[in-house]
C-alpha cells in the first residue's frame, strides 16, 4: 500500500514541468502536471492538433521467461499467450470474486517478454499479485515491476503521427492501432506503441528515464509550429471521459465486474486452463450485470460529479450514481457516466446536483468518436 | 501572482473592492488558478440579502465545484450578467471583467461602509497564498 505520508515521487521530466510553469497535483503517490495552462485548451489542442503527455507514474510490470505467457492466462481475464509479438491488448485483472482490480494494456515485445502495464495507484498489487498468481501456477517466468526503469510519454492528436514520424526510425505508416516496435526516437531507443487514452489516434513512448526530457523536448520543439501543446492529468481526464474509456476508481473498481463497465469481451473464458475469477465471472456472465454503465448528456450547465445520485423520471427514486462528470469541451454541455440499475437506463433521468434535479439525456457511449 | 494593492480579501480567496457604501466582490487569480477553468457561476439574486461568511452562490470549475462567500453583510445591488455566456471572464481578468456581485452595505456610527474586521489587506493575503504554498 502506498502510504500518504510518503513523500510523492517526481518523474523524470519533473524540472520539464516546472520550467513549462505546471500546476502540479499528487496523484496516486507522484507529483503531476494537472495543467499547463487551460484543462479546455489542452483538450481542445489535442482533438485539433496534439498534446503530449508525461505518463510516467503509469507502472511498468516485465513478465518474462518461457512460462510468461501461460502464468498471464492464469493471472489476467484475457489470453495473453495467443498475443502475437509486436502486438498490445486491454485487459484486466480480477479477484476470484470477479471484481476488477486494474484494467491493464499488456505488450508484447517479444516471445517471452510481456509489459502489463498498470494505473499508478495499483501498480504494487498487480505486481503482487502476478508474482503470486505466476508461483501459484509454478510458471516458468519471472515478475519485475520496472517502473522505476521507465519514463512514458505519450502524444495524441490527427497531427501525432505527422510530428514523431519524421523523429523515428519507425515505420509509422506500418505501425497499425495496438501493435508496437522498439525504434530510436530523436536518437534513443524506445518501445514505441499507437495506443493511449484518448480517443484520438496517437503514441505512447516508453523510453529509459534520462532519455525521457531529450524525447520531450524533440516533440515539443517539432510539434510547436503544428499546434502541439504539453497537456496534464486535468485533460487527459475529459478526453478519456468523451472517448467513453472508463477510469479505474470510477467505472471501475472491486465492486464490479468487467460486465457491469460493458467490456465482458475482455474476458475470454474459451483460452486454455483456469484463471482467477473464471467460475465468479461465467455466473455474472449467466445471470447478466447488475448494473449498466450509461452516458448521460446534460441540459443545464451545472456539472454532474462522481458520487452524485442518478434519480428515475416521475418517482424520482434513486437509480444510480455517477461514476465521473465533467463540462465536455467538445460538446458543450456538460456529461456524465454513471452506472444504473439494470433497465433503469429509460428516458427521463435527472441527476441531483446538490439537492437539485438537473435533466439528464441518456447517451450512448462514447460520447465522441473521432473521425477516421 | 496578482494581488492588487488596493483590494481587501477573505481567507476564502475573495476580493472586496469599496466605493462608498458599495461593494464589488470576486475571487482572487490565486483562487482562479487554483480551480482552474471556471464554467459556470452561480451567483445571488439582485435583492438578496447576503450575511458575512455565509454561501451565497457557486462556482464550478472542470475539475471541483467550490460556495462562493459573501466577505460582507448587506443586500446585492448588482450581479455580473457577463459571467453566465462567458464564466471564462473569472480566469482571463478575475480583478476586472470578472468580477461577480455588487452589495450594498449600511454604514458604520461615522458615516463608513460597515465592513468585517477580519478582512485581509493585499500584503496579508499574499502571505496567506504564500504559505498555502
Amino acid at each position: 500500500m502506498t502510504s500518504s505520508v510518503e513523500r510523492p515521487r517526481q518523474t523524470p521530466l519533473h524540472a520539464v514541468h516546472e520550467r513549462l510553469g505546471a500546476t502540479m497535483t499528487s496523484f496516486a503517490g507522484w507529483q503531476m502536471p494537472l495543467r499547463y495552462t487551460s484543462e479546455t485548451a489542452e483538450h481542445l489542442a489535442v482533438r485539433r492538433a496534439a498534446g503530449l503527455f508525461d505518463l510516467s507514474h503509469m507502472g511498468e510490470i516485465m513478465v518474462t521467461g518461457p512460462g510468461a505467457g501461460p502464468a498471464l492466462d492464469y493471472a489476467l481475464v484475457g489470453h495473453m499467450s495467443a498475443l502475437v509479438p509486436g502486438r498490445a491488448r486491454y485487459t484486466m485483472i480480477c479477484a476470484p470474486d470477479g471484481g476488477v482490480l486494474d484494467d491493464l494494456v499488456v505488450y508484447r515485445p517479444s516471445e517471452q517478454e510481456f509489459m502489463v502495464v498498470a494505473n499508478a495507484s495499483n501498480t504494487e498489487t498487480v505486481y503482487r499479485l502476478l508474482v503470486e498468481r505466476a508461483a501459484s501456477v509454478a510458471a516458468d517466468a519471472e515478475v519485475e515491476d520496472a517502473t522505476g526503469n521507465y519514463a512514458l510519454i505519450a502524444i495524441q492528436g490527427p497531427v501525432a503521427a505527422g510530428i514523431l514520424g519524421p523523429l523515428t526510425e519507425i515505420d509509422l505508416s506500418a505501425l497499425k492501432y495496438y501493435t508496437g516496435a522498439f525504434g530510436d526516437v530523436a536518437g534513443r531507443l524506445s518501445w514505441v506503441a499507437r495506443t493511449g487514452y484518448t480517443g484520438e489516434d496517437g503514441f505512447e513512448v516508453f523510453c529509459m528515464p534520462e532519455d525521457a526530457a531529450w524525447i520531450w523536448e524533440a516533440l515539443f520543439t517539432a510539434g510547436g509550429p503544428a499546434g502541439l501543446v504539453p497537456a496534464g492529468l486535468a485533460a487527459r481526464d475529459t478526453l478519456r471521459l468523451e472517448a467513453g474509456m472508463p477510469l479505474y476508481g470510477n467505472e471501475l473498481g472491486p465492486d464490479v465486474t468487467p460486465f457491469e463497465a460493458g467490456l465482458g469481451r475482455v474476458v475470454k473464458f474459451d483460452k486454455p486452463g483456469d484463471f482467477v475469477g473464471r467460475e465468479a465471472l461465467a455466473a455474472r456472465a449467466a445471470e447478466g450485470p447488475r448494473a449498466v454503465l450509461a452516458g448521460l448528456t446534460m441540459e443545464s450547465r451545472r456539472i454532474p460529479r462522481h458520487g452524485y445520485p442518478v434519480l428515475a423520471g416521475g418517482s424520482g427514486a434513486r437509480v444510480g450514481t455517477v461514476t465521473s462528470g465533467a463540462p465536455s469541451p467538445t460538446l458543450g454541455v456538460p456529461i456524465a457516466m454513471a452506472y444504473l440499475e439494470p433497465g433503469a437506463d429509460r428516458p427521463g433521468l435527472a441527476v441531483d446536483i446538490r439537492g437539485q434535479a438537473a435533466p439528464a439525456d441518456l447517451t450512448d457511449l462514447p460520447f465522441y468518436r473521432r473521425s477516421k | 501572482m496578482s494581488v492588487p494593492a488596493d483590494l481587501r480579501y477573505t481567507q476564502e480567496h475573495e476580493w472586496v473592492s469599496v466605493e462608498g457604501t458599495s461593494v464589488s466582490v470576486g475571487i482572487t487569480e490565486y483562487a482562479a488558478q487554483q480551480l482552474g477553468d471556471v464554467v459556470y457561476v452561480s451567483l445571488p439574486a439582485v435583492g438578496a440579502t447576503v450575511t458575512a461568511g455565509e454561501p451565497c452562490g457557486e462556482v464550478e470549475s472542470v475539475k471541483s465545484v467550490s460556495d462562493l462567500y459573501s466577505p460582507v453583510d448587506g443586500e446585492v445591488i448588482e450581479v455580473n450578467a457577463e459571467l453566465e455566456g462567458d464564466p471564462s471572464l473569472v480566469n482571463a481578468e478575475p480583478y476586472v471583467s470578472g468580477w461577480m456581485f455588487r452589495v450594498r452595505v449600511a454604514e458604520d456610527g461615522n458615516g463608513d461602509p460597515a465592513l468585517p474586521a477580519d478582512l485581509l489587506s493585499a500584503a496579508e493575503y499574499d502571505e496567506l497564498t504564500k504559505s498555502a504554498g
